[in-house]
């Protein structure tokens, strides 16, 4: 082979090859592209066909979906419900003006009642997910209050009151055409899905793989709806804690380091799991042994 | 403040059942907080349950009774419409009383 056709072939190879490129690259982007409702769906039937015998508004009530036993304790524990006293102390605290004399109230749509089916959303003006503890706080800061703590106490009563407002409402989380909403989606969905801690489980290592078995003494709740009933009392705590505060322990659990409460990571997280559990019932605020 | 009792009492023939709810600490004097220092006992000594002014249930209650404690139990002789009354009394001398009607 003369060495100047050569050069001409490898060129021509070049410019084909660059040809050839965009379409390549194309077609590996359709593979993954992010698809939120396809992923519910396929979430929600994995579900659905791993306990064929549950209606889908079950699925919210955790472990107590899960064993039949526990599901007779509960309801009878759901006659006092152990929650009670917190939510009588969120509707007070709720309805208490602040010091300026605006109130919660002022802060959300619809006066904050009937609305915890829409939180967390994407807020296109900052580019990032609000959920509603971020928001409460926020609110409180807003009127020049201190914010709660997000883990317990005030901000598990207020949260308990504004679900227990939006009872039976089915979860509504919209994903706008926003390429940064479908970010935050899918960094949630990957934060789900990655091993973590000494232990190495993933979130879903629990409650998607092993969802009604025992981890030690416990019953585990299924991934689908877990957030439905948010807040809980644990009687574990003996107390009630938020869905900062699962996530957060939840994390320690599996002996990894957590995130500080709300952090970015969190938010996405909480976002894509309310997403794909979208349709089902708000149940909160729950109670879990 | 709200009421630290809840209470719910239901009357089936000769028998009337009664489920309450007491928010309370019950603090054994046991535990010790984030900075190592000892929680003070703070639980509720005596629990007392009156149907029209005849006690029906009473307890001595201890640091062994759990946080914000649940109680059921159920008694002869009780007729819808009749007062129940409920109070307790704790370690520190605080009390608190409600009164409800047998559904």
């Amino acid at each position: 082979m003369k060495p100047r056709f050569a050069i001409h072939l490898a060129l021509a190879m070049f410019a084909l090859s660059l040809v050839a490129m965009p379409l390549f690259t194309i077609t590996a982007r359709a593979a993954d592209k992010i698809d939120p409702e396809a992923d519910k769906k396929a979430f929600q039937k994995f579900f659905m066909e791993k306990f064929p015998k549950l209606k889908p508004e079950d699925f919210v009530n955790g472990p107590y979906s899960m064993n039949e036993d526990l599901h007779k304790q509960w309801e009878e524990k759901e006659q006092f419900p152990p929650y009670e006293f917190s939510l009588e102390a969120g509707k007070e605290m709720f309805s208490r003006p602040f010091k300026n004399g605006k109130s919660y109230a002022d802060c959300f749509p619809n006066q904050g009642i009937g609305i915890r089916q829409n939180y967390p959303y994407f807020d296109e003006k900052e580019g990032k997910v609000i959920t509603l503890e971020l928001a409460l706080n926020r609110c409180r800061e807003a009127n020049g209050e201190a914010p709660f703590s997000y883990v317990k106490d005030e901000m598990a009563a207020l949260t308990a009151y504004m679900a227990f407002t939006s009872r039976g409402k089915p979860f509504d989380i919209k994903i706008p055409n926003d390429p940064r909403a479908l970010e935050a989606y899918q960094k949630g969905k990957e934060y789900f899905y990655t091993r973590r801690g000494q232990l190495n489980f993933s979130c879903a290592t629990c409650h998607v793989q092993s969802p009604g078995e025992r981890i030690r003494a416990e019953v585990l709740a299924p991934a689908l709806g877990i957030l439905n009933a948010m807040p809980i009392y644990r009687s574990e705590w003996s107390g009630m804690g938020t869905t900062s505060r699962r996530f957060t322990t939840c994390n320690s659990q599996i002996r990894g380091v957590p995130l500080t409460p709300q952090d970015d990571e969190y938010r996405n997280l909480e976002y894509y799991l309310s997403y794909v559990s979208n349709g089902m019932p708000i149940s909160g605020p729950g109670a879990r042994p | 403040m709200a009421s630290t009792i809840r209470v719910r009492a239901t009357a089936n023939g000769d028998i009337t059942e009664v489920q309450a709810l007491i928010q309370h600490p019950m603090d054994s004097g046991f535990v010790k907080d984030a900075k190592g220092e000892l929680i003070p006992p703070h639980f509720i000594q005596e629990l007392t349950f009156e149907h029209n002014g005849k006690p029906v249930f009473v307890a001595d209650w201890g640091a062994a009774v759990s946080k914000d404690p649940y109680v059921k139990f159920a008694f002869k002789g009780g007729k819808k419409g009749d007062d129940l009354k409920i109070s307790w009394v704790d370690n520190k001398g605080a009390t608190d009383t409600t009164t409800a009607k047998i559904q």
